[in-house]
């Protein structure tokens, strides 16, 4: 009933406007506006350029002062900081284009309106300005493309050796981490191990998985380059920690890496935001499927002491999943077996090839 | 084609500049009765072509735009019911809340239609197929049949994308760049199922669409073109078709390799995208292939693609803004060497789509440096618009408002490019929808815009009538207004570092601030897309009722305001005309009138001639 009330509205306002229309044609051929070349409204759109200028430079500049404190994400990084500024530093220099040429745009359009009995100027080129206005952006971009590749190769570069490494695996829909353990050495792991309970894909016949352990809140100390190692076991995801700076993808088949030095424990940035819950956030940035917007995780930077603390509580995968690694020294037992059979077989094949 | 037209050999003075060799021997023959079916379905004319490739642009983007409205509803007010909506979308309303699978497929559907069914084949197909033989002056396109199977072969990729909307696992909901592994196994998300086989099948006739037309666009402006049209003296808008079409040559078979690689890991195993993957309880076999190759292929077309769809955009916006500021284009052969920069470099800088993707950094930088170089040209394209416009006689028709509109859009989006393309900056800004603003205004409203501008511009001579300018004036500010409105809040929420692609932001602090601005964006979508119902009354109003045009109602110079009020198949009646000066020969010192036409020879116009024309002239 509702829908055909809205129904019947629409369609008396579709009949309205069509009167309202017929009627500003009828009345435009009575006063002869159709036959006149260039009328009133040629005037009235060239105060409407003027009028957009002013109040939309002013609606867009207020509105950007406005939200300027909401759009920047804390910055919690040592190379947030250098992006941070070249990222305003840029703008600054956009700024200044955006409004030069717009001031241009709509000031020649009220300016150069038609006017009855005016020629326009008979300019067709003018080499030297042209020279000018292809040779001055050029050496802008070359300037900023220096100083973002300076920054790109600092940031891409290799992690220092001291780093902590952690290893972050995307799958549907959401974060598995682990840690190399007291060896600081991350086992091998095979995504044809994956299972319920071994969802990373823990080869537990190597040694270095044995100590290797997972969390659900991502740890990390302050003032300390991390290495995050990424992974991903099924489709694209993409990690991204807007307060730190970092984003790279997961790819499956193919492991990639990102490092970064946190410089605000969540403590002294809940304190600088006032904001008691604050957390860093972990979001996916490459969509993924059904629970591509929720693929959340937590980061936690702690003192390093805290850290430390926090480090040697963790139970090693193999420790709290025995029963695991007891399937895994069964298979190992029982493919050393079929391993010694093989060879035994390929053995006498060969003696036989060569008799 | 040109077998059934008498010959009639008109000889028409005599030859100044021999040229190329074209049929001038060919008349038009107005009475050869053709059926409705040859007439306006299975057309070989160039200018019904191109009003097919029109009508189902516009289907199409009204189609993308009410996917839009559907999932800026979503994001506007996520904790509102949408029940009111099943109706129309049944079973992907559940309990009163959008499927997010669905938002995806809306996402991506909203996307692909854009970039492909509207913006390049509305665009181009329209504006090409039509402007390419009137303006250099020719019958019609070299093939015609071939021209006509590819508005079919687009016909068909159309009905095949339409139909995927409606099956019951879903349209394509991998993004509209379909990245695999989601994109390639069904387990990941429905939509990737039958969907996606249709998308590709779809997206496959597309390709092979643009390549017949592209082939035709090519060999029409090489070799048709009218005794005297020398390549320095093609309208802009030409060399744009031109060079868009030789993007479109290139750059859309690596699509197609693509697409049949997706394809054969898709439905026979192979391994060229997917490795080591353990999806719904299930280790996949497949291993050594890689995502990222897939991307490179994809991002291969996809940068070219990007510019498929502005160039045409500004090539009419030049033509426009000359004729209605009665000024040359400043900077002619500026403006064509920019256009053959920005084709160039277009090829190289496909990989700062992909700085994060792991992929090595210094190719990132390779990429970084390249894609700011491509800058320069569009910056050089800006300048000259601008002086264009200075010390002009500016007359504000509707398309002439659009034009002022598209190099508007084209700074505020073009400017924002030179942040992402920066690899420092762009790990922080990328897929947030400080992206989706910046592609949006540059490419996607600008095109728009270049592609109203040509719609009220050209619409005289594909319909013999006007449409209405008050109606064009509303439509204009109207969206003018509601672009900027939805587009630059969009570039705060993307510095905040907003994520695209997601169903709801409520999950994240850092995010859910943006509560009020969400709202705001998505109702002046709305409030924009609605506007947009104006001009789809006005422009078919407007064929049968509209006001009737003369034959040069711009009073402007290219040759295709010679033709009749409504040219029949073969464009002019009597010969082709010749062509004596560039088509940009406006308010000429010592002329008679602020405009001379392309075909008028020097030789009657002695008052205005510049002191090279004189020899010409004599």
């Amino acid at each position: 009933m509702i829908a055909l009330g809205i129904l019947l509205v629409l369609v008396l306002l579709l009949v309205v406007f069509g009167l309202l229309f017929r009627l500003q044609i009828l009345t435009s051929i009575f006063s002869g506006s159709l036959t006149r070349e260039i009328g009133m409204s040629n005037r009235v759109n060239a105060i409407l350029m003027i009028i957009f200028m002013v109040v939309g430079g002013g609606a867009f500049a207020w509105s950007f002062i406005d939200n300027y404190d909401k759009m920047n994400p804390p910055i919690a990084s040592i190379h947030g900081y250098a992006v941070e500024n070249m990222f305003w530093t840029t703008m600054i220099i956009l700024g200044v284009a955006f409004a030069l040429t717009h001031l241009m745009l709509f000031i020649f359009s009220y300016r150069y309106q038609h006017k009855e009995g005016r020629r326009a100027f008979f300019f067709s080129h003018n080499n030297k300005i042209e020279i000018i206005w292809t040779l001055i952006p050029a050496i802008v971009m070359a300037s900023l493309v220096f100083a973002g590749w300076k920054e790109w190769t600092k940031i891409t570069g290799p992690a220092p050796k001291d780093s902590i490494v952690l290893e972050i695996m995307g799958k549907q829909f959401n974060w598995l981490v682990r840690y190399p353990g007291r060896d600081q050495k991350l086992g091998v792991v095979n995504y044809r191990l994956i299972d319920a309970t071994n969802e990373f894909g823990f080869d537990l016949n190597d040694n270095n998985a044995m100590d290797d352990f997972t969390v659900n809140e991502i740890h990390v100390p302050k003032g300390h380059p991390v290495l995050l190692k990424i992974r991903s076991r099924d489709v694209l995801h993409g990690v991204y920690m807007p307060n730190f700076r970092v984003q790279m993808y997961a790819v499956p088949g193919m492991p990639t890496k990102f490092w970064f030095t946190p410089t605000k424990t969540t403590d002294e940035m809940r304190a600088q935001l006032g904001n008691p819950k604050f957390n860093y956030e972990l979001a996916c940035s490459q969509v993924c499927g059904r629970g591509h917007f929720a693929m959340k995780a937590t980061i936690v930077v702690d003192e390093p002491d805290d850290y430390v603390a926090w480090f040697a509580q963790q139970k090693s995968f193999a420790e709290q999943n025995p029963d695991v690694l007891a399937s895994f020294k069964q298979k190992s037992d029982k493919l050393v077996k079929d391993k010694a059979a093989d060879a035994a077989a390929v053995l006498t094949q060969t003696t036989k090839a060569s008799l | 084609m040109a077998a059934n037209i008498p010959t009639n050999a008109p000889v028409h003075g005599t030859p100044t500049v021999p040229h190329v060799e074209h049929d001038e021997h060919l008349h038009h023959d107005e009475h050869h009765e053709q059926s409705f079916l040859t007439k306006y379905i299975f057309s070989q004319d160039h200018k019904v072509i191109a009003k097919q490739f029109l009508i189902t642009g516009i289907f199409w983007a009204i189609m993308g735009g009410a996917l839009s409205s559907l999932f800026r509803l979503q994001l506007g007010w996520p904790e509102s019911t949408m029940s009111w909506l099943t109706p129309v979308l049944g079973k992907w309303v559940e309990a009163g809340k959008l499927n997010p699978e669905f938002y995806l497929a809306l996402v991506t559907m909203h996307g692909t239609i854009m970039v492909f069914f509207v913006l390049t084949a509305g665009l181009s197909g329209t504006f090409s197929n039509f402007l390419i033989p009137l303006q250099v002056g020719a019958r019609d396109m070299a093939s015609g049949f071939m021209n006509m199977l590819s508005y079919w072969f687009f016909f068909i990729s159309s009905i095949i994308m339409f139909s995927s909307i409606f099956i019951e696992t879903g349209p394509a909901s991998a993004g509209w760049t379909i990245y695999p592994p989601l994109s390639a196994l069904p387990q990941a998300i429905p939509g990737s199922g039958a969907g996606m086989t249709l998308w590709l099948v779809s997206m496959a006739l597309f390709i092979i669409s643009q390549l017949l037309g592209g082939v035709n666009y090519i060999t029409t402006v090489i070799n048709l073109r009218t005794r005297g049209m020398s390549m320095g003296k093609l309208p802009l808008t030409i060399w744009s078709f031109f060079l868009t079409a030789i993007l479109g040559l290139l750059a859309f078979p690596v699509l197609f390799s693509a697409a049949l690689l997706l394809i054969f890991d898709r439905s026979f195993g192979t391994s060229f995208f997917l490795s080591d993957i353990y999806i719904a309880g299930q280790a996949l076999n497949n291993t050594g292939g890689s995502p990222i190759l897939f991307q490179h292929l994809f991002w291969f077309l996809g940068h070219p693609e990007v510019y498929i769809v502005i160039m045409p955009a500004m090539g009419m916006v030049s033509e426009i803004l000359a004729t209605n500021s009665r000024k040359p284009i400043f900077g002619y052969r500026a403006m064509i060497g920019s256009l053959i920069g920005i084709s160039l470099l277009s090829f190289v800088v496909w990989a700062h789509h992909m700085f994060v993707t792991g992929m090595n950094p210094f190719l990132g930088s390779v990429f970084m440096f390249l894609t700011l170089i491509i800058a320069v040209p569009s910056g050089v394209k800006v300048f000259n618009w601008l002086a264009t416009l200075w010390r002009g006689n500016i007359r504000f028709t509707t398309a002439m408002l659009f034009s002022i509109g598209f190099v508007s859009l084209f700074i505020s989006g073009g400017l924002t490019g030179i942040i992402l393309g920066n690899a420092a900056l762009d790990i922080q800004m990328h897929n947030t929808y400080f992206v989706v603003a910046h592609f949006h205004l540059v490419m996607g409203s600008s095109a728009f815009f270049g592609l109203f501008a040509g719609v009220y511009h050209w619409f005289p001579k594909m319909f013999g009538r006007m449409l209405d300018e008050k109606l064009g004036y509303v439509h204009f500010w109207l969206t003018f207004i509601g672009v900027y409105l939805v587009f630059m809040p969009m570039h705060y929420v993307g510095i905040a570092g907003f994520p695209r692609r997601y169903y709801a932001w409520t999950g994240f602090d850092s995010f859910s601030q943006f509560a009020d601005l969400n709202k705001f964006i998505s109702a002046a979508a709305i409030f924009a897309f609605i506007g947009q119902f104006i001009f789809i009354f006005n422009f078919f109003y407007s064929i049968w009722r509209g006001r009737r045009a003369t034959e040069n109602p711009w009073n402007s110079n290219t040759l295709e305001w010679t033709t009749p009020v409504i040219p029949g198949h073969g464009n002019w009646p009597g010969a082709i005309p010749a062509v004596h000066r560039w088509p940009y020969d406006y308010s000429k010192p010592g002329a008679e009138k602020d405009f001379i036409p392309q075909n008028v020879p020097y030789s009657q116009t002695q008052s205005s001639n510049l002191p090279n024309e004189r020899e010409t002239a004599e």
